[in-house]
């Protein structure tokens, strides 16, 4: 396998960096309305949804296109989710709460949706934080790919999170549960793909870059 | 370019308005679409005139009036009134309008009325939001009679001095300061007079998120957030929230001896 095109490469960045493109540009030329602050909020908790369940369609994509080219954006849509979700939790402790940790503290207690997002994050950061090659060997293929299983549960928590934090229009959190739902489908057939070879890999990844469903 | 009302009167804050642009861009006005700025691109289908308005229930001299002869008897006055909305927002608004109570004794209410029942249009083809599968039929809101005949519960038909824009409740809609925004119903086609308190929009929508009064009180949260505290539009800081929105001392003695709690 070889690494993204320098044309392709540049693309998947900018895809990646769009919405924070946008979201500042609106901020800069106040186009996000009377409530910018809840407004980027918002648009990024839907990112980060977004960016989740495209990392989750990679390997229905692998096995839908029956091109294995699709795995080397996976690991980018994953730490995209990752930065966006760090900039949703960033606003709500900073500009919601603005650091008060008692209130913070019984927020997480008492309301569930706040209790799954701050799950699905913690449960983000072993991902983001061994997405390197390096990590990938340390631990091993197989320890690593049973660790970012850990992708689904986020995924579910993650919707979760979104379903209760709506006032009362349930159909944009159920519109994201049923894409999810789907993506889980998919998988449930046998895979045409076989497992990536690891010596077609490039280098620097020395170990195979396991998909969790493989 | 910050505004406030020179001369205010006793109902009056004197805190700077929110900006005309954000008062009629920033709306929650489920009947044009659930997103803030939904209303302001789809209020537009809205035909305000010929607008009918009916007065009725347990009341001597129920009728019928066209928008025009609703509103001449009274004289309209500029109140400047905050609005904190349930979902942790807030404006000020200076409204135009006249107070309601005028309107619920020109109909003579029997004794037997105790509550106010108000109803907005329900016309699918004008507010296409009503199609969509969330609030069914149209929004009904409820006052008790003594909130209702309160001074500060105003009927508006205007705001920044002009017309009511469509997406803020055109032609004729109900402001009560002291309670989350949601209970100050737009649009207003029926008020009737019943002895049974209303069963309203919210309360069936959501029954233990939304009670009758849902006065603004910072000690009773929300079941999914806090309401200590609310942006007002414009600002960056958050700042407390106040009882009753700011108005307990003209309307805490409505609610004496009552659990807040329990009747939230």
């Amino acid at each position: 396998m070889r690494r993204l095109s320098p044309w392709l490469n540049v693309l998947v960045w900018l895809g990646v960096a769009a919405p924070l493109l946008y979201l500042s540009w609106g901020l800069w030329t106040d186009r996000l309305g009377a409530n910018p602050i809840q407004e980027i909020t918002h648009q990024t908790g839907r990112w980060t949804l977004r960016f989740l369940l495209a990392t989750l369609a990679i390997t229905p994509l692998r096995r839908l296109t029956g091109w294995n080219g699709w795995i080397r954006w996976r690991r980018r849509l994953g730490l995209a989710a990752f930065f966006y979700a760090s900039i949703h939790l960033l606003l709500y402790l900073w500009l919601d709460q603005f650091f008060d940790w008692g209130e913070i503290g019984r927020d997480i207690l008492k309301r569930r949706f706040i209790t799954v997002g701050l799950l699905a994050y913690g449960l983000m950061v072993p991902l983001a934080m061994t997405s390197t090659a390096g990590w990938i060997r340390r631990l091993g293929g197989r320890t690593w790919r049973r660790l970012h299983r850990l992708v689904y549960a986020i995924a579910v928590l993650g919707v979760l999170h979104y379903w209760w934090a709506v006032k009362f229009d349930w159909r944009p959190p159920l519109a994201y549960g049923l894409i999810l739902l789907a993506l889980f489908l998919l998988r449930l057939r046998r895979p045409r793909v076989g497992r990536i070879d690891a010596t077609a890999l490039p280098r620097r990844t020395a170990a195979p870059v396991g998909d969790p469903t493989d | 370019q910050v505004r406030r009302k020179s001369n205010p009167g006793p109902y009056d804050t004197d805190e700077p308005w929110t900006s005309y642009e954000d008062i009629t861009t920033y709306n929650n006005f489920y009947e044009f679409g659930t997103g803030k700025r939904d209303p302001a691109r789809n209020a537009h289908r809205l035909r305000t005139r010929p607008w009918t308005i009916r007065v009725e229930g347990l009341c001597h001299r129920p009728a019928t009036y066209e928008l025009e002869d609703f509103i001449k008897p009274y004289t309209l006055e500029e109140r400047v009134y905050r609005l904190r909305c349930v979902e942790g927002w807030s404006m000020v608004i200076p409204w135009l309008g006249f107070p309601l109570a005028e309107v619920l004794r020109r109909a003579e209410p029997m004794s037997s009325a105790k509550f106010v029942e108000f109803t907005t249009l329900y016309d699918p083809e004008q507010m296409p939001g009503q199609k969509a599968p969330i609030l069914d039929g149209p929004y009904v809101e409820g006052l008790r009679l003594d909130e209702a005949l309160h001074p500060l519960t105003i009927l508006a038909v205007g705001l920044y001095g002009k017309m009511l824009p469509n997406q803020n409740g055109a032609p004729i809609r109900l402001v009560v300061p002291w309670k989350y925004g949601f209970k100050s119903i737009k649009s207003i086609v029926r008020i009737r007079f019943v002895e049974k308190q209303p069963i309203t929009t919210w309360m069936k929508a959501a029954p233990h998120e939304y009670g009758f009064y849902s006065n603004v009180n910072p000690n009773v949260d929300h079941p999914r957030w806090s309401q200590k505290t609310e942006r007002r539009i414009g600002e960056f800081r958050k700042r407390k929230t106040l009882l009753f929105n700011g108005y307990a001392e003209q309307v805490a003695h409505l609610y004496e001896g009552m659990d807040l709690r329990k009747y939230f």
